[in-house]
């Protein structure tokens, strides 16, 4: 707040105890709204046509599929500045249930046209990834999670990070799977690229990187989404394709995140079965 | 002397869509869309993002028909781009782009999120120091969305009194509202019922402004 006086926190609850301790200084630029998320994300429009930086949060589900009509027509369609930060990816909040999830986030905001969207691995990476394109023109959403991988990268918006380089095949791992992913591929010939920013998607360097027909995307969320973006940036190559991401159904467990990533298959152990089974195929 | 405005602008109208048969969300909006435009809001047709304007938000996006005849009255844009309306090439389609149209403060049609845009224009002004009037039109119709609500409860919570947001009542939602007027009260507003049409009510009513809570204005169109 202090680094960009154009910068306003645009809240529906979620969080606002967290400001408590900067309001008096930048109480002005602080607004709780109240629960009304709909009504939240216009009023941040409202706010970037003057020209100020919003900065909008909720929990998932709430600042992204309840007021995905007015990220649709008050930002993307009407080409506004504004940055949305989620907290709660996919389930997270495995204890409240399906309503709280938001496995979804990626996939429907892939679909808006000149919609930003970063990943990124660690709180340190979201730091950076921030700075470089909070006030750079275009509606950027940075999904934020609980999972956070333990070695920070120096990545860059739009950017892929070569993090390991090998001939069996190209594996792209989004986000905070980049440690599972490297666990899981430790012993194999492979090239991992580690991607923080899912729109626009870097695809120079997969085609740059890439020394297989073989690629496999590693995604935190529902499985699937660089698959038009990877498939347009190789499409002078054959190339085979496995999604490996959180699969399309209902859950209907609580207990913790680990828990689900144990049933669904998504550790390191079910990542590397999921990746050779698709190299022996 | 504004029968006589109001016939030009209607002929203005006639230019976008052919014929003398406006459809009545356009129509209902005519008079009180004049008033503001000519004796209340501040504008600069030259620089129309200046930032020493009034903004005016159409919420309902419907049947902008009147408000681009005003704005191309008033020199926003040529008299002859009315003649485009809705064609290939037109800046102006039937809701308004904010960035195809000189003038135009808000892209809106999806009935429900111009007067949280309002909302939001009004916070911002208030951190920037500036005491701009923000006006957002409504319909009735428009009313039957909950985020209508929300921003309501929100603007008269943060006693938003540079906002002004005028309800044009054609009584076309299916739902009665009855005291309208009540309800933006209730939520904390300086609220009046007017007769649409009538330009001294219009005036007065555009002309007003409260201290400290926003000020609703229900024009009724018979």
């Amino acid at each position: 707040m202090a680094y960009d006086e154009r910068l306003v926190v645009v809240l529906a609850e979620i969080s606002n105890s967290l400001f408590n301790k900067n309001t008096s200084e930048f109480a002005e630029r602080i607004l709780n709204l109240g629960i009304m998320e709909q009504t939240m994300v216009s009023v941040a429009a409202g706010i970037a046509m003057e020209g100020l930086i919003p900065v909008v949060h909720s929990i998932t589900p709430f600042l992204v599929e309840r007021p995905f009509e007015q990220i649709k027509d008050d930002f993307c369609y009407q080409q506004l500045a504004g940055n949305f930060i989620s907290t709660g990816a996919s389930y997270d909040y495995s204890r409240e249930g399906m309503t709280h999830h938001g496995s979804g986030d990626v996939q429907i905001l892939r679909s808006l046209p000149g919609m930003q969207i970063v990943v990124p691995g660690t709180p340190g990476e979201f730091d950076a990834l921030f700075r470089e394109a909070y006030a750079n023109g275009s509606p950027t959403y940075y999904r934020l999670a609980v999972k956070s991988n333990p070695v920070e990268y120096p990545v860059h918006f739009a950017e892929l990070a070569v993090v390991k380089q090998g001939k069996q095949a190209t594996v792209i791992a989004v986000g905070p799977m980049l440690a599972s992913v490297l666990t899981a591929v430790e012993d194999m010939d492979v090239t991992v690229l580690y991607c923080t920013t899912v729109a626009p998607f870097d695809g120079g360097t997969l085609r740059a990187a890439s020394q297989s027909s073989n690629v496999i995307i590693v995604e935190p969320y529902y499985e699937g989404v660089l698959v038009p973006d990877i498939c347009a940036a190789m499409k002078q190559t054959p190339i085979r394709v496995e999604t490996i991401g959180i699969p399309h159904k209902v859950l209907t467990h609580y207990g913790k995140p680990e828990q689900h990533d144990d049933a669904l298959g998504f550790t390191p152990g079910g990542i590397r079965f999921r990746i050779e089974r698709f190299l022996n195929d | 002397m504004a029968s006589t405005e109001i016939v030009r602008i209607e002929r203005l109208m006639t230019l976008a869509t052919g014929d003398e048969k406006h459809d009545e969300s356009a129509r209902s909006t005519l008079d009180v869309l004049w008033v503001l435009y000519d004796c209340i809001l501040r504008y600069d047709t030259e620089n129309p993002r200046s930032q020493e304007r009034d903004r005016f938000v159409l919420s309902k996006g419907h049947g902008p028909e009147a408000l681009y005849a005003i704005l191309a009255d008033k020199g926003f844009f040529s008299i002859s781009a009315l003649k485009t309306f809705m064609g290939w090439e037109s800046i102006l389609g039937s809701h308004p782009d904010r960035n195809q149209v000189p003038g135009v403060e808000a892209s809106t049609g999806s009935l429900g999120h111009g007067l949280s845009m309002a909302v939001g224009m009004a916070l911002a002004l208030r951190i920037k120091k500036s005491d701009r009037r923000v006006f957002a039109l409504i319909g009735d119709g428009e009313c039957n969305e909950g985020s209508i609500w929300e921003a309501i409860l929100l603007a008269g919570n943060r006693q938003l009194s540079t906002l002004t947001c005028i309800t044009i009542n054609n009584h076309s939602s299916s739902l009665d509202f009855g005291d309208l007027a009540a309800k933006f009260a209730a939520f904390g507003w300086v609220a009046t019922t007017i007769n649409g049409r009538d330009h001294d009510q219009i005036y007065e009513a555009l002309s007003r402004r409260d201290s400290t809570r926003p000020s609703a204005i229900v024009a009724e169109i018979k």
